[in-house]
């Protein structure tokens, strides 16, 4: 062997050793978790926790290059790091979430962490992947792992109808999107991106077959992001979720799948942009309206954040439809800012639940201003950032998304992802006003005990104001990783998309 | 030419930190450092402005002051600096602003030492000296205009001073108001000069540069001019917005001594006398200045003759005598106004610091029908104010005679017969009104309600000396502007001369005829006879003739029910269109409405939406396929075409 093939072949699996460790950690996880009693739970978790943080040191490690591993099938680039990075933090603010939960809630541990690590592992495929069929397998793989998440409270009748509804979509998804792969395989010839982006550059005689596999991949992404009107399963499954998977599906998917998604059609299918783009601009419309609106009729917290979720999806949507370099980094500021404080927001429910006490209507919350001034004033803080008040991270999120989305000449999208802005500052805040200004609600015991909720949620309070009051070195990070991807396969002038 | 003056600043630094120390360390350190720091920032200016008075003196006639503190605001070729000028007018308004205001500040330790409120009282009477400073010595028009806003604010605060009792907050309400709509005359005026400026490519509000390019003004002078001076009849409280300054009383009497002498209304006299070189351009707006001036001054000292409120006589009779100061610019004869705004000042303090002295003694007593007798009581405030009695009705050799007759003499020469005599029938009424008020006030028999009259006391030493101080200058401060020819002449005109410039035909003088001349004092004799034969000789005789002539009493006494036609004709309808239209219809119904039924309509949309999701997976499933099959249809669309 060459000493050049030789340093291929090392780099190549020092690329996937993040990937090792999670999967490692899964299976030891499992394994332990199958002896592990009910007690022993919670070392498991922290277990979980420590591996999702050191599998971030090779991730870190790699920071730097920007190369294509495995016979150009995984890339190593700043892009899959960025990502790597954020669903490790979010999947290890799961596990935190989730300790004292999965105690209260008497769910098996050993499956549960091991589930949420394989889920991770495929996030992190998915973010990393430069292959159809490896995007393919990282989602496949993240999904399986969700769907049983979704159910893991099977005694729950509820817990059982979402893990069953969302399975039953998924698999329907599945099939377009495996589809849509395939006929874009029969119209180019390849699966990896880099040769179907030079294809395309090319030209292909196949142009019925291409659009049409474009189409189909397009709908098993807009599934995967919960956009409407693929978006249906949503609120079922989130409701019916443990809280912790809920927030989970609502950060750690969303983020797995616009890694993807993005990397699929902003960096390769940049060629056919004018065909995806007004597709995604009709969606970004309807999802972020249907979300808003629905979301003003919920009268439970969960449901609420469910199409909250789909919302913001919508928002992330507008910048894809923008379609430009200023747009593609605002997504990714945006996705970082959306896991901390989304995942806060869960934790707060998480937070709030307890074994009998059903914590579900927003009703519920009345006079927890008083009860519980510290999680309030946390919750409060998540929520405006939802609501993009300045100068919280969801705030100057929305400001990089809608300005990039001005730039392109989408103003009818801008006017309406504003309007819907305005409209979501209705039901979060109705929120607030309950928390605050009525009383009543329902009592729950104090926090004392959960010190890594506690710690999730400070991550989360802390993480929403940094990232808003000083975007510049995280808005650089989105640039770079960007950049970065970019370079990979076209080391000329960096854009997305020849406008 | 001008040179540059430091200690200018400091002009404006005294008063600025009396502000602070009162507002922030006042109420903490006490009645007595707060008796030495209020009044002591104000001599500390006039020491300043005597200063720069003097320095003034050793140069050239035409010569200047300047400073710049800062620059203030900078956009593009548009700059407007924080910057003082302190030419001859400046500095005579500097001095006669902070000496008077001084000489008030210092009364006021003695007449306040009762209340509460006392630092929060010199806060806001530095700061109403400070505004008056900016106004007087401000380089251009736009700093000049925060001055304005500054004494309007600060007499909001101070008439309402007392605001707990009930009524006192509306009448510093009132005096806002009123002020309000003089100065959007002010505002469109200033943007008037800056577009027209403008569009010769000249950028700056610098008097200076006004006047050097006061050419391209001509063509807007006169709508520039009359809105300026609809701000001036607003500060100044001329026709038609004078109705503020008599329920402006209501504040402590030191600060009406304050708005009434020092600060305030002169400030429109100022403004005019300053801005000479424009209404120089527009003698239609001249005429409209002497024309309202001088309808003024008649028509207060009018309302002025039946009044029996101590105070309320003394506020007609500042109206009225602003009235002669606009008569004086009017007709062209600048440092003529200028003269009587700065007799004025001390007579027209001392008026007021005496008609308090009289409340004082009396304990909140202003109403002149109860008093009489009290000549022996107060004898230094009997002395002072008779003094500064002599001196507004212009009684040969007191100073009002000098700035009276001037403006008078130059009103005549200018050719103005009818606005003269008008002046000359109203010198007639001041000194009726005004020995009227000494009369009923000191003279003849008390009529203080049983043993009072016993206990009186004089004003404190604190007060006393503010009394005697302001009487001197109200006998002597004419003698700087004597009719030319004796000893040094009009010392004072020659002084301002250069700053204020004249009309040629008012500074020609036409020979006036000797008649004309003493047509004034005949005037003010006469009155002083009537006044005589009506409180001293024959008592009953004013009751009498007001029953035979009761509409015309009625007229007069519910002042030509101006405050009503306003309240009918302006806030009336300006309050209804706000509760009826603007508040009912266009607020509640249509922007309400507005609000309400786009928050409904979002909402039920959401309801409706809401049923979409009908928790049926193949209820779901379908709706994916429909999406499925429209964006794969447009793909075959595009495919297609």
């Amino acid at each position: 062997m060459s000493p050049g093939v030789l340093a291929a072949v090392q780099f190549s699996w020092l690329a996937v050793l993040p990937l090792g460790i999670v999967a490692l950690a899964a299976v030891a996880v499992l394994l332990a978790g199958a002896r592990a009693g009910q007690d022993q739970g919670e070392a498991l978790g922290w277990f979980s926790a420590a591996a999702l943080a050191a599998a971030a040191l090779p991730v870190l490690a790699s920071l730097g290059r920007s190369r294509l591993a495995f016979d150009g099938t995984v890339a190593v680039d700043a892009y899959s790091v960025y990502f790597e990075l954020v669903i490790l933090f979010a999947s290890a603010m799961t596990v935190l979430i989730s300790l004292r939960y999965v105690a209260e809630m008497g769910l098996a541990p050993g499956e549960y962490y091991a589930l949420v690590l394989f889920a991770a592992l495929g996030m992190m495929l998915m973010a990393a992947a430069d292959d159809l069929i490896l995007i393919f397998l990282g989602l496949e793989t993240m999904s399986l792992a969700v769907y049983a998440l979704a159910g893991f409270a099977r005694r729950q009748a509820r817990s059982a109808e979402a893990a069953l509804k969302y399975f039953l979509l998924g698999a329907f998804s599945t099939g377009f999107l495996l589809y849509g792969i395939a006929l874009i395989y029969g119209a180019a010839g390849t699966l990896k991106l880099e040769p179907l982006r030079a294809a395309l550059a090319a030209g292909t005689d196949h142009r019925t077959l291409l659009l049409c596999g474009v189409g189909l991949v397009l709908i098993g992404f807009a599934f995967k992001v919960a956009a409407v009107p693929f978006h249906m399963w949503t609120p079922d499954a989130y409701e019916g979720a443990p809280t912790p998977i809920a927030g989970f599906m609502a950060v750690g998917v969303k983020l797995a799948s616009f890694a993807a998604f993005l990397r699929v059609f902003g960096l390769h299918l940049g060629a056919l942009a004018p065909t995806w783009t007004a597709v995604v601009w009709v969606v970004a419309a309807l999802t972020m309206t249907a979300g808003n609106l629905i979301a003003l009729a919920q009268q439970s917290l969960k449901r609420m954040l469910a199409y909250s979720a789909i919302a913001h999806a919508g928002y992330l949507l507008v910048g894809m439809a923008a379609g430009s370099n200023e747009a593609a980094g605002a997504i990714l500021y945006y996705l970082l800012g959306y896991a901390f404080t989304n995942l806060g927001a869960f934790a707060v429910v998480v937070a709030l639940e307890r074994r009998g006490v059903e914590h579900e209507s927003i009703a519920d919350l009345r006079g927890l201003g008083a009860r519980a001034p510290g999680l309030s004033a946390a919750l409060a803080l998540l929520l405006l950032s939802l609501t993009g008040m300045p100068p919280l991270a969801g705030f100057v999120g929305k400001l990089y998304l809608f300005k990039a989305a001005l730039d392109s000449g989408l103003v009818w999208l801008v006017v309406i992802a504003v309007l819907n802005s305005v409209v979501s500052a209705y039901y979060y805040l109705r929120v607030l006003v309950a928390v605050y200004m009525q009383e009543g609600g329902v009592a729950v015991a104090p926090l004392a005990a959960r010190p890594a909720l506690l710690v999730a949620v400070g991550a989360a309070v802390l993480g929403t104001v940094l990232i808003g009051v000083f975007p510049a070195p995280y808005v650089a990070a989105a640039g770079a990783a960007l950049r970065s991807a970019l370079s990979l396969s076209s080391p000329g002038p960096l854009a997305l998309i020849a406008r | 030419m001008s040179i540059d003056f430091a200690p200018l600043a400091l002009l404006l630094l005294f008063p600025a930190l009396g502000v602070v120390f009162h507002l922030f360390f006042g109420p903490h350190l006490g009645r007595h450092a707060v008796n030495v720091v209020g009044p002591g920032v104000i001599f500390a200016a006039f020491a300043v402005s005597l200063w720069a008075l003097a320095r003034l003196l050793t140069l050239p006639p035409g010569a200047a002051l300047r400073l710049t503190l800062w620059h203030w605001i900078a956009a593009g070729g548009f700059r407007v600096d924080f910057a003082l000028r302190c030419d001859a007018l400046s500095a005579v308004m500097a001095a006669v602003v902070s000496g008077v205001g001084a000489f008030i500040h210092l009364y006021s330790v003695g007449y306040m030492h009762e209340d509460e409120d006392y630092a929060r009282y010199f806060a806001y009477m530095n700061l109403f000296t400070l505004a008056m400073l900016v106004l007087v010595t401000a380089s251009n028009l736009l700093l000049m205009f925060v001055g304005w806003e500054g004494v309007g604010l600060c007499s909001y605060l101070l008439i309402g001073f007392w605001y707990q009792r009930p009524g006192y907050a509306y009448n510093g309400r009132k005096a806002f108001i009123v002020n309000r709509v003089g100065d959007a005359g002010f505002v469109l005026g200033l943007l008037l000069i800056a577009g027209t400026l403008a569009g010769g490519g000249v950028l700056s509000f610098d008097f200076t540069a006004l006047a050097a390019h006061r050419a391209a003004l001509k063509p807007v002078a006169g709508a520039v001019c009359l809105l300026l001076f609809l701000g001036a009849t607003g500060k100044s409280a001329q026709i038609p917005l004078y109705v503020w300054l008599p329920d402006a009383m209501v504040g402590p009497t030191p600060v009406s001594a304050l708005i009434h002498a020092a600060t305030m209304v002169t400030a429109g006299v100022y403004m005019v006398a300053r801005l000479h070189f424009l209404y120089a351009l527009s003698p239609a707006a001249l005429l409209v200045v002497a024309t309202v001036g001088a309808l003024t001054s008649f028509f207060a000292a009018t309302i002025a003759l039946v009044q029996t409120d101590i105070k309320r006589v003394l506020a007609y009779s500042t109206i009225s005598q602003i009235g002669y100061m606009f008569l004086g610019v009017g007709v062209g004869a600048f440092s003529a106004g200028i003269f009587h705004l700065y007799t004025h000042a001390f007579f027209k303090a001392l008026l007021f610091l005496c008609a308090g002295a009289v409340i004082h003694a009396l304990g909140g007593e202003q109403d002149m029908s109860r008093m009489g007798g009290l000549r022996r009581a107060l004898p230094l405030t009997y002395w002072t104010m008779l003094a500064a009695t002599l001196a507004i009705v212009a009684v040969p050799g007191f100073s009002g005679y000098f700035s009276k007759d001037l403006i008078l003499e130059k009103t005549l020469g200018a050719g103005a017969g009818t606005l003269w005599l008008l002046g000359v029938v109203t010198a007639g009424l001041t000194s009726f009104y005004m020995f009227r008020l000494i009369f009923l006030t000191f003279h003849g028999e008390t009529r203080l309600a049983g043993d009072r009259y016993r206990h009186l006391h004089d004003a404190p030493p604190v007060m006393a000396v503010a009394l005697v101080v302001l009487a001197l200058f109200s006998v002597g401060a004419g003698w700087v502007g004597l009719p030319p020819g004796f000893w040094w002449g009009d010392a004072f005109a020659r002084f301002l001369a250069p700053a204020t410039g004249a009309l040629p035909e008012a500074a020609a003088g036409a020979a006036v005829g000797a008649l004309a001349q003493l047509a004034p004092t005949l005037a003010m004799v006469t009155g002083l006879v009537w006044a005589w034969l009506f409180y001293l000789a024959f008592p009953g005789l004013p009751a009498l003739l007001a029953a035979r002539l009761a509409p015309l009493h009625a007229l007069l006494w519910r002042k030509y029910y101006v405050d009503e036609a306003y309240d009918l004709v302006v806030s009336r309808p300006l309050f209804w269109l706000a509760e009826r239209v603007l508040g009912g219809v266009v607020d509640a119904g249509l922007i309400d409405g507005l609000v309400d039924r786009t928050g409904l309509a979002v909402e039920t949309g959401g309801e409706l939406a809401r049923l979409s999701e009908t928790g049926n997976v193949q209820d779901y499933a379908l709706v994916y396929l429909a999406g499925a099959v429209l964006i794969v249809g447009y793909y075959a669309y595009l495919v297609l075409r």
